[in-house]
């Protein structure tokens, strides 16, 4: 048995979802998507260990479930949209987990963003026909 | 016969749909990049087309991970919309056109585009926001809708060349439909974006600048580019640009650019839209 290499492994700081992921976090992942209803986020909330076992979570990812490790549940096969069906209800942001990647404080990771944005509307400008307002 | 007057390109974040329910249009930070849609909202109201094709990614409300289509199509009478747990207020439901759904799955498996049929389906904030940026003003839904799924979610997904390819054989089932319909297709997702990892928050404005000029004028450039290439410059999200290429393909080689904007970052991402006008329009 093998799993296939492919060249999106080699990007840095980055975990491509695919059947090596999902294969091995499937269990966390269904959790996370039980999260669609109101009811079963309540009752997570309520109790997330007895929730996790419910699911049959691995011992490695409920530990980091219950720790808050967003970075150790993607590396452990996470899916990041499901992810977010327990990060955001639990009032987070998406540049409060891009933060948490990266272990900075949001303002930071806010600030990268309008980096790289900085100069767009010059670049808009050395093209033809973009809309200006 | 249907005709395919245009396609529309844009992003469906779902901070834009919570923007739009708590009337943010007006903010500084939300500004620009609304009324970078006025253009687009004032053709669809001049040119009143009957429905709209929305090729979107399902992040896990209709589809979980036990099922994954690589292309779905909604073959239903309704539409609804519900909780994803991401807080956004669920939208009214939208209504289909299952006869024209049909005649596109018939034509598209002719064509050996093998759908899969859904005609119960749930649509997500990938239909939803898209919807909303271009008619939430009127209260209602003047377009049937018929939502078109990719799997952007697992890989493997569909190769960038074989959506532009599907984009070609929707094209043709379309022009091959025996009724009179204006058509709308609406690419949606991108551009650049990576939600997740050590390197989340990467925008790339100079590669979602590229990718709009070429999707105007040279889609292969696109299409050509492997999923490892394109997550390299637009971030793991950013894959979701290949359904801009089903938009484009449906469309003639030749069409006429409407209405070109850029705005970024909104959320985590650089947002852009395009119209293109195709000569069945006028
Ligand atoms: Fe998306």
């Amino acid at each position: 048995m093998a799993w296939e290499e492919k060249p999106y492994h080699k990007i840095p700081g980055t975990y491509v979802f695919d059947g090596k992921r999902s294969a091995n976090a499937y269990k966390l992942n269904k959790m996370l998507f039980s999260f669609n209803r109101e009811e079963n986020r309540k009752a997570y909330e309520a109790d997330p260990a007895t929730y996790a076992d419910k699911y049959g979570l691995p011992a490695d990812q409920k530990e980091a479930l219950l720790k808050g490790d967003f970075l150790e549940l993607l590396r452990q096969g996470g899916n990041i949209y499901y992810m977010a069906k327990l990060a955001i209800p639990a009032g987070f942001s998406v540049q409060d987990v891009g933060a948490a990647f990266h272990n900075i404080p949001t303002d930071d990771f806010k600030q990268h963003l309008l980096d790289q944005s900085e100069d767009f509307q010059k670049k808009l400008k050395d093209r033809e026909g973009y809309w200006h307002g | 016969m249907a005709k395919l007057i245009g396609g529309i390109t844009t992003s469906h974040i779902p901070a834009i749909g919570n923007a739009m329910a708590s009337k943010l249009e007006q903010d500084p930070y939300w500004k620009r990049f609304f009324d970078g849609y006025e253009p687009v909202k004032a053709w669809l109201a001049e040119k009143q087309p009957d429905i709209a094709i929305v090729v979107y990614n399902d992040h896990g409300l209709n589809f979980f991970l036990d099922k994954v289509p690589t292309f779905a199509l909604g073959c239903a009478k309704t539409y609804e919309n519900a909780d994803e747990g991401w807080g956004l207020p669920s939208a009214t439901h939208f209504e289909g056109d299952e006869e024209f759904s049909w005649h596109l799955a018939n034509s598209l498996v002719e064509q050996e585009f093998d759908m899969t049929t859904c005609q119960e389906m749930l649509v997500d904030h990938g239909l939803v926001v898209p919807m909303g940026l271009m008619w939430r003003h009127l209260g209602h839904w003047p377009v049937k809708v018929i939502p078109l799924a990719v799997n952007t979610v697992i890989q493997p997904l569909p190769s960038a060349k074989r959506c532009l390819d599907l984009g070609k054989a929707l094209g043709k089932a379309i022009a091959s439909y025996p009724e009179d319909k204006k058509v709308v297709i609406i690419g949606t997702g991108g551009l650049s974006h990576q939600l997740q990892g050590e390197r989340a928050g990467i925008i790339d404005v100079d590669y979602d600048l590229e990718c709009m000029e070429h999707i105007i004028s040279d889609p292969d450039w696109l299409a050509r580019q492997s999923h490892s290439e394109i997550i390299e410059k637009a971030g793991t999200e950013g894959i979701e640009v290949i359904m801009w290429l089903v938009m484009r393909g449906a469309l003639p080689d030749h069409v006429t650019v409407k209405h070109k904007h850029y705005h970024a970052p909104i959320s985590n991402t650089g947002a852009g839209v395009l119209l293109l006008e195709s000569p069945e329009a006028t």
